[in-house]
């Protein structure tokens, strides 16, 4: 093909290591006796479980629905029944747990009924509701919601489909793997979302390093009924971030903090368009993705692997070394480290890397920064990583986002050619994380600043009424009086209470305290028999939080413990 | 006309106020935290300077006269007070968070020592108006020039590991210190 | 002699004229500052600094009557960002107002609460719903950790809770490692 390409700023050409995990076709994983499937696979609020506890699911079953307008749906990848669903560790970067369901499989793999999708007949509106609750997201690594990628707006056109198969990363190999294996089914996918985007323009690009990916996928797209331009781009890392690969095969720049859409772009990820193709023309709700295991192991390859196997069982398959560091969930460049072995594959596990010493040997210290801009010229985003090392390294928030360090997309070519070995993504994720956070605080005093102001205001209100409620009955009564009794009284009734007030008001509580009991005794819970386990459960739950709540109560506070 | 661009030539780079002839470090010092109040502590002092140079010529030449020239200090600063006075109303007006940047700085350009000393320079050298006019202005344009050189200098030094006994004004005055060397370089420049 | 003073009369009324021309058409209204400082408290009208609540310290600090350094919640951070609003010398907190705490809330033992409606009154945010010998509970969103409903409750039934550490609310730490002397 002769279609010109553009130049993106930077990029660096690290090892690939891509070979070694190609020699093998994909081996379908077994099924788990455990599946662990996590309900925040998503970018978007997390899907909402519609499943109880001991109930028995089908494959492909929905066990969680989407919630909200950015949000997908989680499916059971095989039947079972449900064991639990609780906090379980989630392959995130801080080692926190998340709800989780956990399915015990019978091994049947008894799929649910399904049937394809009639996406000519359906209205694109239609159409996208019904990907949302098939569980569709992105599987690139962003695993934004794909139903609502397909779904630009209703004043935005999308003429420009992009297809990244470009694979950039080293050592994975899932996207390379998909494209030779299952090209034709990639492009019929790719049809229904030029469908639903009414795009004109579709390109695929492909990293020059996988000629037999291009090869099939040229095979596929002569026999497609529209025209899809299969573009081979120079191999060059980070050429497959969406930013990146738009520039090279249109010339097209994002601006700053806009989106693909608002250029009239819109890119998707191979594997989004095999799941979309499952989906549409099988029923088939997203429950599983091809994982590249790959690193210190005996025998690295691609998986097709069910959503929720524990990644110690993949690496097991592959065959575990001894002398393993740990697991890296993605590439070396942008991998997340995973806090434990036997944590869940999600939706975004495009690849689990096996650490050793030898091939990731541990980072030399960090040395202070000589100011050379190696890290400036191999930006992609054409950002000035050393100014925003600084500004991330005094704290100084202003600055680094007129520095648009919002654009940074943390791919670590910065940190990869810094001859000071100055960890320099790991600065920018802080800072931010510092920012977001500072700006929901600032909500939060905005809120409580409101709240106190009113409360203020209340107060004058309620005094100025008081006031004049009992200016008006001072009128009446001295109107009253006038006509009978004598003022003597009066001042007799109130010097009497002032002596024993602390007696009376310790009087009080106590009435007060019997009055509460006395309460709580009458107001018995009904509808006690025949509880479920579930309601059981819960009630357990709370009595466990009450019982908490009460012994942290009778605790002496902190300024009390220390005179 | 070449008289002028000698004068601007020679006060910005060669005989710089702050730098050669070591007038106005309070300012200097004291608003050179941030760059953004540096710009602006530079304008108006550009502002103030260029108004009191021809003020206090005109009233150099036609009120003072020779006879009493043992007035000329007092009007001076009788003049720059009320210049200073009008331009931080003007600022306070126009640019509130301007104001609250430069903070006690604004009202303190009426006792900056470039600021009287131009236009007793201008006394001394026996510049006419005009030439008074682009004395005050190189003075204020070269003292802008610095400022802003030194506030960059010191937001970078906050973002460095300073040692402890250095942390803060110490570490600005060896700064200026070198600068002033640095500045040095100009001489000659101007025959 | 008479000159000089001429002189010097004449400048002082040419300056005059101009400053009050000057001062009635730019006049500006209000002081802003104190609202500045307010927008940079961390509003949880606690009271530590010894004002009733944010504003009043607010205005304290504009008149030059209250310290940069006595707001704990605030925390080091407050003080660095007031120091640079005002352009004075950052200081360290001042301990005798109290040290910063991680952030709590505020929860009710429903069991104990006896309806007396003592730490209605006290919340400065309204975030405790209830009323007169009805049960009390504290809406947690709306709680600061003000710590102010704590001594007024006759029952001790009132604790502070640290606000849970779980994943949409967790931050990266930065990769600088202080070194502190130990021994």
């Amino acid at each position: 093909m002769s279609r010109e390409l553009f130049k993106f700023n930077g990029g660096i050409h690290p090892p690939q290591h891509k070979a070694e995990s190609t020699q093998r076709p994909i081996h379908p994983a077994p099924v788990p006796h455990r599946l662990i499937v996590s309900l925040r696979q998503h970018i978007g609020n997390p899907a909402k479980p519609v499943v109880a506890v001991g109930e028995r699911v089908l494959k492909g079953q929905m066990i969680a629905a989407a919630e909200g307008t950015i949000s997908s749906a989680v499916h059971a990848p095989s039947s079972g029944t449900i064991t639990a669903i609780d906090m379980q560790t989630v392959p995130h970067a801080s080692g926190l747990p998340d709800l989780c369901v956990t399915l015990d499989t019978d091994g049947r793999d008894e799929w649910i009924a399904r049937a394809p999708l009639d996406h000519l007949q359906l209205s694109p509106a239609d159409l996208r509701a019904q990907l949302r609750n098939m569980g569709l997201v992105g599987l690139g690594g962003a695993v934004f919601p794909t139903a609502t990628k397909l779904d630009p707006g209703k004043s935005v056109k999308v003429p420009t489909l992009i297809l990244n198969g470009a694979e950039c990363e080293p050592w994975i190999t899932c996207d390379d793997i998909l494209m030779r294996q299952y090209a034709a089914e990639v492009l019929q996918g790719v049809s229904v979302m030029r469908y639903m985007l009414d795009s004109d323009v579709v390109l695929v690009g492909i990293e020059d390093n996988k000629p037999e990916a291009i090869a099939a996928m040229q095979l596929a797209a002569a026999t497609l009924p529209f025209a899809v331009e299969i573009v081979t781009v120079p191999t060059l890392y980070p050429g497959g971030g969406a930013k990146q690969l738009t520039r090279t095969l249109t010339g097209i720049e994002n601006p700053s903090g806009s989106r693909s859409t608002d250029v009239g772009i819109q890119v998707f990820n191979v594997g989004t368009a095999y799941a979309l193709y499952r989906a549409v023309f099988h029923g088939e709700p997203l429950i599983s993705r091809l994982v590249t295991v790959t690193g210190f192991v005996l025998r690295p390859q691609n998986f097709e692997v069910l959503i929720g196997t524990p990644m110690q069982e993949l690496v097991q398959l592959a065959g575990e070394r001894d002398g393993a560091t740990g697991l890296l969930m993605g590439g070396p460049m942008m991998g997340v480290p995973m806090p434990r072995t036997d944590v869940p594959v999600v939706k975004a596990t495009n690849c689990i890397l096996v650490k050793s010493d030898e091939l990731f040997p541990p980072l030399p210290r960090a040395l202070p920064c000589i100011r050379c801009a190696r890290c400036a010229d191999a930006c992609p985003a054409d950002l000035q990583p050393q100014e925003l090392f600084r500004f991330a390294k005094s704290d100084d928030f202003g600055r680094a986002q007129e520095y648009h360090l919002f654009d940074c997309i943390e791919c670590g070519c910065c940190s990869y050619v810094c001859p000071s070995h100055i960890p320099l993504v790991d600065f920018y994720r802080y800072a931010k994380s510092e920012i977001w956070a500072r700006e929901k605080e600032k909500i939060a005093a905005d809120q409580a600043r409101e709240r106190h102001e009113f409360r203020l205001f209340r107060h004058t209100r309620e005094k100025t009424e008081k006031a004049d409620k009992l200016a008006a009955r001072a009128q009446a009564q001295r109107a009253e009086r006038a006509v009978s009794n004598p003022p003597a009284e009066l001042a007799t009734a109130t010097s009497a209470s002032t002596d024993p007030e602390a007696d009376a008001k310790k009087a009080l509580i106590a009435a007060a305290i019997a009055r509460a009991q006395a309460k709580k005794a009458d107001a018995a819970p009904k509808n006690t028999d025949n509880l479920s386990a579930h309601t059981q459960q819960e009630i357990a739950e709370i009595e466990a939080r009450r019982a908490t709540i009460r012994a942290a109560a009778h605790q002496p506070l902190e300024q009390e413990k220390n005179p | 006309m070449e008289t002028y661009f000698l004068i601007l030539i020679s006060t910005v780079f060669v005989n710089n106020i702050v730098m050669a002839k070591i007038l106005g470090l309070c300012p200097f010092m004291g608003v050179s935290k941030k760059l953004e109040a540096a710009i602006g502590m530079g304008l108006a002092t550009t502002f103030v300077l260029t108004l009191a140079s021809g003020a206090s010529y005109l009233v150099n030449e036609y009120l003072l006269g020779t006879e009493l020239f043992y007035l000329r200090t007092l009007s001076f600063i009788v003049v720059i007070a009320g210049i200073v006075q009008f331009t931080e109303m003007f600022i306070h007006k126009s640019s509130p968070v301007l104001y609250q940047v430069l903070g006690i700085y604004l009202p303190l350009i009426t006792t900056n020592c470039a600021v009287l000393g131009i236009p007793l320079l201008n006394v001394q050298e026996q510049h006419d108006f005009v030439e008074s006019l682009f004395f005050g202005a190189g003075g204020a344009i070269g003292f802008t020039l610095v400022l802003i050189l030194f506030a960059g200098i010191r937001e970078r030094l906050e973002t460095c590991d300073v040692p402890a006994p250095f942390k803060g004004t110490s570490i600005a005055m060896v700064t200026a210190g070198l600068m002033s060397l640095a500045f040095m370089g100009f001489a000659g420049l101007v025959k | 002699m008479l000159a000089a003073i001429g002189v010097m009369t004449a400048i002082a009324v040419v300056v005059g004229v101009v400053l009050g021309w000057s001062a009635i058409r730019l006049k500006v209204e209000g002081n802003p500052l104190a609202e500045k400082i307010d927008a940079i408290l961390p509003q949880t009208q606690c009271g530590q600094c010894g004002y009733p609540g944010c504003k009043p310290y607010a205005a304290a600090i504009a008149a030059g009557d209250a310290d940069i350094n006595q707001c704990p919640p605030g925390g080091e951070d407050g003080v660095k960002k007031l120091a640079e609003l005002l352009g004075v010398e950052v200081k360290p907190l001042d301990e005798t107002h109290g040290t910063p705490k991680p952030k709590s809330v505020a929860v009710i033992d429903e069991q104990t609460c006896i309806g007396c409606t003592l730490c209605i009154q006290a919340c400065p945010v309204d975030a405790i719903v209830g009323a007169a010998k009805q049960m009390h509970t504290i809406v947690a969103a709306e709680c600061t950790g003000c710590e102010l409903c704590l001594p007024p409750c006759p029952v001790d039934c009132i604790s502070m809770i640290p606000v849970a550490c779980d994943l949409p609310h967790w931050k990266w730490k930065p990769p600088v490692f202080t070194l502190k002397l130990v021994a």
